[in-house]
């Protein structure tokens, strides 16, 4: 390699390192398609739960934030690409996405659900009305049984890449003829249409597309928690490391997990969690 | 790079090739009958049938073969009325939304492909089959057809494969095909460079098969020889 080519390597890599690292600028990715935790206005701006929170942590960390707007199933490979800095997407600490990305304290947590349209043959299963995945034991065994046999044959609908899909793979439920999706509308447009029996997502996904859309979308069974369905939801951070980058990373989890604690202190989150789930959701 | 995943990955992705395939011969299927049944109605004088013809060939080829798709899925699905006709049952399946679609849209690209194809057949030949007295149905099936497709072969190989990329898309109404599955791995790994590596080399393998069947055919029909 010459010195004019190796001239302009140093310069690019000088440029990269600079422009990505040492701005105090943080960009923080959400999804814009899973309210009520991020969605976006009709004109186009991102609104939500998250979108809301995230302004008041950059608030506390005194960090100038850009939240910007990345499709689900490319959120993870997005933040190791840097083009952003932080997720906060309505992601679950999941032990699988812990092998790649790493995750601050959690700051929410709602329960999964299962959900069918008014007068399907699902309704009104035997189910107690909660289970913990995490803590197991005979109500449990017995409800992912009964679930078993209702789902048996039954077309499940849910969004690629997400806790729903990987507790469907897992087969604690059998079987089921499981479909995916880009994003959740499309999950709520086939619910509707009837090209799923029945779809599985965050409980408060469907309550609030029945609201706003006036659809006889029910929930059924119990709501979900723990296990496959992770241990709430936090902040997306790639994993430190010992060049400059990653003890930026390093640093910016610190960062988030303090203000977190400050937020949950001040009563923040909760107040914004009652605003937008209509239920204290925070933790 | 994360050469294990290509390897492991690799099965799961030529399972989900034929998917893409079946997708693709059944859409090419439909779609050629559907182009020649368009390119005739396009050679007729009748302006009603030439007009209906023309205006499905330029709706098919003036829109996005994703918004096709998205508005035969997703937009027909939402019609109430529909979901209680026996239309139902065949639009409920995403398998079914997608080959309607891709047939619609190679049907068009296919019928301009063979009308062009049918003008540039000298009308001599046409007349010396006549004065043979051959009649018009015989030369049309047995003259006009022939030549007409042997013509268009060329361009009609590039359809294919711009058709097989094409089936890509129905994964966006959640088939499990080619790309379906390999979103599937990157949603477990978050490995997008790797799969779609390997993805995008059956693709290009595929349009290594097709290209050189077609130039094979292109040989052997061939007027010089």
């Amino acid at each position: 390699m010459n010195i004019f080519k190796k001239t302009i390597l140093k310069v690019l890599v000088f440029l990269f390192v600079v422009g990505n690292a040492y701005a105090d600028k943080i960009k923080i990715g959400t999804e814009g398609a899973y309210p009520p935790w991020n969605s976006k206005d009709a004109a186009g701006n991102l609104i939500g739960f998250e979108v809301e929170l995230a302004q008041e942590l950059c608030a506390i960390m005194k960090h100038d934030c850009t939240i910007v707007e990345q499709d689900w199933d490319g959120m993870i490979p997005a933040l190791l690409m840097r083009k952003f800095d932080a997720i906060m997407a309505g992601m679950s600490i999941t032990a699988e996405r812990q092998k790649t990305i790493t995750f601050s304290q959690g700051y929410a947590d709602e329960v999964a659900s299962l959900a069918v349209m008014k007068g399907s043959n699902l309704e009104g299963i035997d189910t107690p009305e909660g289970i913990n995945l995490s803590l197991g034991g005979s109500d449990v065994k017995k409800a992912l049984k009964t679930l078993t046999g209702a789902l048996d044959g039954k077309t499940v609908c849910t969004q690629t890449g997400t806790i729903h899909q990987n507790f469907l793979d897992s087969g604690d439920v059998g079987n089921v003829n499981v479909r995916t999706y880009k994003t959740q509308d499309e999950v709520n447009l086939d619910l509707t249409s009837g090209r799923c029996d029945v779809a599985l997502a965050a409980a408060v996904a469907f309550t609030d597309y029945a609201d706003k859309s006036g659809k006889p979308v029910v929930l059924v069974g119990p709501t979900f928690s723990g296990g496959a369905f992770g241990n709430g939801v936090g902040v997306g951070i790639r994993q430190g490391g010992d060049d400059a980058i990653g003890k930026r990373d390093a640093k910016l989890l610190k960062d988030f997990n303090k203000a977190i604690n400050t937020a949950r202190k001040k009563g923040i989150i909760s107040k914004l969690a009652i605003k937008h789930f209509g239920f204290d959701a925070s933790m | 790079m994360d050469f294990d995943l290509m390897f492991t990955s690799l099965p799961k992705l030529l399972g989900a090739t034929l998917v893409t395939l079946k997708l693709l011969s059944a859409s090419l299927f439909f779609g050629l009958i559907v182009g020649l049944l368009f390119a005739i109605l396009r050679l007729k004088k009748n302006i009603f049938i030439n007009k209906f013809a023309y205006g499905y060939s330029y709706l098919f080829r003036g829109t996005p073969l994703l918004v096709q798709i998205f508005i035969i899925y997703f937009g027909l699905g939402q019609i109430e009325y529909l979901r209680s006709t026996f239309l139902w049952v065949i639009l409920k399946e995403p398998y079914w939304c997608a080959i309607i679609a891709f047939t619609l849209n190679t049907g068009a690209y296919t019928s301009e492909i063979l009308r062009s194809a049918f003008q540039t057949i000298k009308p001599g030949i046409v007349e010396a089959g006549k004065s043979l007295g051959i009649s018009n149905k015989i030369i049309f099936y047995k003259i006009q057809i022939p030549i007409a497709i042997r013509q268009s072969l060329p361009a009609y190989g590039n359809e294919i494969i711009l058709m097989m990329k094409g089936t890509s898309l129905a994964s966006t109404v959640t088939l499990m095909d080619l790309t379906g599955v390999a979103k599937y791995i990157i949603s477990t790994t978050f490995k997008p460079i790797e799969v779609f590596i390997v993805a995008g080399g059956i693709y290009l393998f595929m349009t290594f098969i097709i290209h050189n069947v077609i130039k094979f055919l292109e040989k052997k029909y061939s007027f010089n020889n």
